[in-house]
């Protein structure tokens, strides 16, 4: 049932109309006769707030607004991989083919399409007793991801007919689910409000890491699947070149990836650059796991608010199907910007900042939606949502509202570092005020996977950086001259850690992708070659003249070493170690 | 087609703002044109419509505005401005108005100058490598078109020479075709925008340059559609013919300044030092126009000039630059004390754009490396400059003291050139070659060994 009310003021993309008694919070509106999409945010007896998701101007007060009843909803389904949208889901390839290379407003195209056909798959019979959640049938919806249809949430009964292994559309029914006499239609066509969290059975402790072929973060700050992570960074740190990273090598089966009010050629660089990548593990195109949502600076800000819930509402539909899906948000301050700009239009009391006192809470229930969970329905499937978000703080300056708010809720923090970014240290991850609360929990998995040492290697590197740390200071004081020969060392060991270990290019053919073999025998070969420092210093042997050994400068080129040939030059480069060791009788 | 009704009910005037009272049928955003007591005519756009109620920005300003005699008329239409080829050669001022004693141009068409997004599934990646002649830039901070790369900078410092001999020097690889350049000046003095006028002049590219002026006694206010009216034209050139343009603004403080003004008139909530907390979104709508469209052979390459209030890079105008622009060129005014031309902190520098814009086939296999190689020792000696300055250069180790000496001679050598010194890639990448020879080979880990070989040997034979 639709309702109409009448516009009585515009101010930027927020507007009031009155005439609007019996709406609904949070219902999908059509404002003005361009019948641009709005969504009501406050409601006080006859008027109504709505903000705009679409430019404003030319807009009069007097013309219609048309409430659809319905709340801001994604349509979910097969054909989402592999597509680029706006904020609230609304196809940016083919918005260009209608209305050309600049984006217009008042666009209606629906978000997936209507004529395309996929095979489907039945999978239970007629006839069994279904639940949201169950698995009905599947479909190859690209060639790295098979798409698992679902009863919807809120759907129980018996299943009294399914469709025959097939091709359909999205629209044609593929099931009817009867209860109390009646029957419902199941297409593979669903949709969900974004600002609800769809349903699970329960939450599960995130103790597996999601790898992302990145030595900072898998061997230093590990991201478990499931749970949350901070990026934060002033300008130019780093921050959307590691989002890319991780969309690109972690090891998730799906991503999606939020272009949250930053910059256009970002989105086309993922656009040229994804297709032509290779999954390291099935070597297909990234482009098959990927979802794209671009909502840009200079695009309406009302849609940028809304583009974090569209992303993680499809990630919460993958994640049902039993999938681990990384969410990419970039940046959720600019999102929070969009948020302080619609409450100063609605003439709200300004928090810390001019942001709105609710910052805190929004925040908390977005990274709320990330977890490993049970999924509802039969035969319970495991999925999760890992959620990195990038925050980008005025002035690099951490103790800004955002990233303090983050900071409560995430459990691992990438710290970027402008001081790191401007010597062209990549990723400019400050490895002492980092941190991950998750390196317990998955502490035991990678012993077990990659070697029992893992974490006593890990805890000597950190332990390097920290005594280099402290070095400093004194050579701050004195000059790196007048130190012992073993603190020279310390500082040799920990410059070999930075600059050979934790410094990796995203650019480099080779040393983009950085495999859990690789990175755990790199940290163990530097450790190793510090341990031989270490002890030829004791029987007085000269820095200098360990400064100049040919093995330490074959460990700084191992990083780039093609990863098919790295266990093979690693073998040389320790059995040169062992050489130089005997040579210098250090052995 | 021009709505008819005139307004006289002005009720309320305030730094820039105006409020009408009584208004019907009156559009968000529709141009206002005013005239004033004496008969001047002014513009003003609508900032917020109600029922019967209006609050306009005047461009001129309100100076000489009344509350009883001024009267307004509603146009119904956006802000425009017509564009067409005429444009080139041509001077306007900051609403757009041509200055030059010629006649108005006969537009092809009409724009709103407040353009639309570019979608980003109709971009085209920038990669073409602009040879600008300066090492700063070509060797570490590569420019490529369509990109968006702002100069950070300060009073006195010699940003204006700097992007003239850019704008002089810049070429791509393997084209004769030139850049056409649009000119847009906010709030800088007739000296500043006389010194431009007068170098394009003098390399012939005046003819191909369309200048908006907005000096410093023409109304602040009118800054805040400068750039706008400036990129209409800059998108008209480049995506309807197919233009190389390259769009100088300067100076983007002052436009930032007056876009705090309408601000405080409006009484918002003011965000970080009293900028409105939407200066992000509004100056990326300005950044953000700038690229390179799929199918479409023009480009627009912007080089925003700002000036750093008390030479603060975290100050909101150029931070929220920073996060919106492709990079940014900082000049120091330690360098520029020290004597040296381009004063270019390359520390702080970055060029986003430059990963895909060199290597094989563009500029030479070994730039990246050669370029991280060069920063990391750079920094390097910087560092162990501060250090010397509190413990004396005997408390240093031999390898230490060669990093320092490379800091010196790279900033003698690589950084310094000329003003009229237009360096090719190939110059640019042997001189950093020849400085890395100052340091011991074994701290040459980023390079790789054959070209160490190949051009550290072909340094040290010159
Ligand atoms: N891992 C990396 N390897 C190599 N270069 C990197 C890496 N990370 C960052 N960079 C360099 O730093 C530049 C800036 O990175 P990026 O664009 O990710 O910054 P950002 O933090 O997202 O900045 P902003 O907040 O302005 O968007 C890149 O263009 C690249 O040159
Ligand atoms: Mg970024």
């Amino acid at each position: 049932m639709s309702r109409e009310g009448v516009i009585s003021k515009i101010s930027g993309p927020v507007i009031q109309a009155k005439k609007m008694r019996g709406s609904h919070m949070g219902d999908v509106v059509k404002v003005g006769k361009e019948k641009l999409i709005g969504e009501i945010i406050r409601l006080n007896e006859d008027n109504a707030t709505i903000q705009v998701y679409e430019e404003t101007t030319g807009i009069m007060p007097g013309e219609p607004v048309l409430d659809t009843g319905t709340p801001l909803s994604v349509e979910l389904g097969p054909g989402l991989l592999k597509s680029i949208y706006d904020g609230i889901q609304r196809p940016l390839p083919l918005i260009m083919h209608k209305t050309g290379d600049f984006v217009s407003r008042g666009v209606d195209i629906p978000a997936l399409d209507r004529k395309r056909k996929w095979s489907f798959d039945p999978l239970i019979k007629s006839g069994t007793k279904v639940e949201g959640g169950d698995i009905i049938g599947e479909l190859e919806e690209t060639t790295l991801v098979t798409h698992r249809v679902m009863i919807p949430p809120n759907l129980r009964g018996t299943l009294s007919w399914i469709a025959k292994k097939g091709d359909y559309t999205i629209e044609e029914p593929i099931a009817k689910v009867g209860s109390d006499g009646k029957s419902e239609v199941v297409t593979m066509l669903q949709k969900w409000p974004v600002r609800k969290e769809r349903p699970f059975f329960k939450k599960l402790d995130p103790t597996i890491p999601l790898l992302t072929g990145q030595r900072v973060f898998d061997t230093f700050f590990p991201l478990a699947r499931g749970g949350a992570a901070a990026i934060p960074g002033g300008f130019g740190t780093g921050k959307t070149v590691s989002e890319h990273q991780l969309a690109k090598w972690s090891d998730a089966k799906i991503v999606v990836y939020i272009g949250c009010g930053e910059r256009g050629n970002e989105m086309t660089d993922v656009l040229k650059e994804f297709p032509a990548l290779k999954d390291p593990e099935t070597g297909e195109s990234l482009m098959n796991r990927t979802i794209l949502i671009a909502n840009t600076s200079n695009m309406p800000v009302a849609a940028r608010e809304a583009s974090i819930y569209t992303g993680i509402t499809l990630a919460e539909y993958y994640r049902d199907m039993g999938y681990d899906v990384a969410v990419m948000a970039d940046s959720t301050s600019r999102w929070a910007e969009a948020l302080r700009e619609i409450s100063g239009r609605l003439e709200e009391m300004p928090g810390e900042e001019g942001y709105p006192a609710y910052l805190g809470s929004r925040l908390a229930e977005f990274y709320e939606r990330a977890g490993r969970i049970k999924t509802i329905g039969k035969g319970s499937r495991e999925g999760s949502i890992s959620i990195v978000g990038a925050v980008s703080p005025p002035g690099g300056d951490f103790s800004e509202p955002v990233t303090q708010n983050t900071l409560r809720i995430v459990k691992v923090f990438w710290a970027l570092d402008t001081d790191l970014a401007d010597r062209r240290h990549f990723p400019s991850v400050n490895w002492l005020r980092s941190y991950s609360l998750y390196l317990d929990e998955v502490r035991s998995f990678r012993e077990k996977g990659i070697g029992k040492d893992w974490y006593a290697l890990r805890r000597e590197g950190t332990k390097l950086l920290e005594k280099e740390a402290e070095l400093q200071e004194i050579v701050r004081l004195v000059g790196p001259d007048a130190l012992m020969p073993k603190d020279r060392i310390v500082l040799e060991g920990a410059r070999m850690i930075r600059e050979d270990f934790l410094q990796q290019s995203a650019f480099h053919l080779v040393d983009t992708y950085c495999p859990e073999s690789k990175q755990y025998e790199l940290l163990r070969i530097i450790l190793d070659f510090y341990a031989f420092m270490k002890k030829a210093v004791e029987k007085g042997i000269r820095v200098e003249e360990l400064l100049e050994s040919k093995s330490k400068e074959q460990i700084a080129r191992l990083k780039t070493v093609p990863n098919e040939e790295f266990e093979e030059r690693f073998k040389e480069v320790r059995e040169r170690i062992k050489a130089e060791e005997k040579k210098l009788g250090a052995g | 087609m021009e709505k008819q009704q005139e307004y006289s009910l002005v009720t309320e005037v305030s730094g820039p703002l105006m409020v009408i009272q009584g208004v019907k049928g009156v559009a968000y955003n529709e141009v206002v044109r005013i005239k004033t007591t004496r008969g001047e005519e002014r513009i003003g756009q609508v900032l917020e419509v109600s029922e019967d109620r209006a609050v306009v920005e005047v461009f001129e300003g309100t100076k000489g505005l009344d509350t009883k005699l001024t009267s307004v008329r509603f146009t119904g239409k956006p802000l425009t401005i017509g564009v067409s080829e005429e444009l080139l050669g041509r001077v306007f001022d900051g609403v757009g108005n041509p200055i030059d004693d010629a006649p108005p141009i006969i537009p092809k068409e009409t724009r709103d100058i407040e353009g639309r997004p570019i979608n980003p599934f109709a971009r085209a990646y920038p990669t073409d490598f602009i040879e600008t002649g300066i090492s700063s830039l070509d060797g570490l901070n590569t420019l490529v078109r369509g990109q968006k790369l702002p100069i950070f900078s300060g009073a006195g410092l010699p940003h204006n020479e700097l992007a003239a001999q850019i704008a002089r020097q810049a070429k791509v690889k393997g084209e004769t075709e030139k850049f056409g350049v649009v000119f847009c000046a906010m709030g800088i003095t007739r000296e500043e925008a006389n010194f431009f006028v007068r170098d394009f002049e003098r390399t012939g590219a005046l003819e191909r340059t369309v200048l908006f002026l907005n000096l410093a006694d023409d109304p602040a206010i009118e800054r805040i559609i400068a750039p706008k009216i400036a990129l209409t034209s800059a998108e008209y050139l480049a995506f309807d013919r197919g233009m190389h343009v390259l769009v100088i603004l300067t100076d983007m403080t002052n436009y930032a300044e007056a876009m705090r003004e309408i601000a405080a008139a409006r009484e918002e909530v003011p965000g970080r030092r009293g900028y409105p907390g939407y200066m992000y979104t509004n100056l990326a709508t300005i950044y953000e126009r700038a690229g390179r469209i799929e199918k479409k052979k023009g480009s627009i390459t912007q080089m925003p000039i700002l000036s750093m209030p008390d030479d603060d890079i975290t100050h909101p105008i150029p931070d929220l630059t920073g996060y919106i622009t492709e990079g940014q060129i900082v000049l120091s005014r330690s360098l520029d004390h020290r004597g040296i031309y381009p004063p270019i902190d390359v520390l702080p520098c970055l060029s986003r754009l430059m990963a895909k814009g060199i290597g094989e086939g563009k500029t030479r296999k070994e730039h990246a490396a050669l370029s991280d190689q060069l920063y990391a020792a750079y920094a390097e000696g910087r560092d162990l400059r501060d250090l010397v300055a509190i413990v004396g250069e005997e408390a240093l180790t031999d390898r230490d003291k060669k990093y320092l000496k490379f800091a010196d001679e790279f900033e003698a050598k690589f950084i310094a050139q000329r003003k009229d010194e237009n360096r090719s890639i190939e110059e640019t990448l042997s001189i950093g070659w020849s400085l890395l020879g100052l340091l011991p080979r074994s701290e040459l880990k980023k390079v790789e060994e054959e070209d160490i070989k190949r051009y550290l040997k072909d340094a040290e034979k010159k």
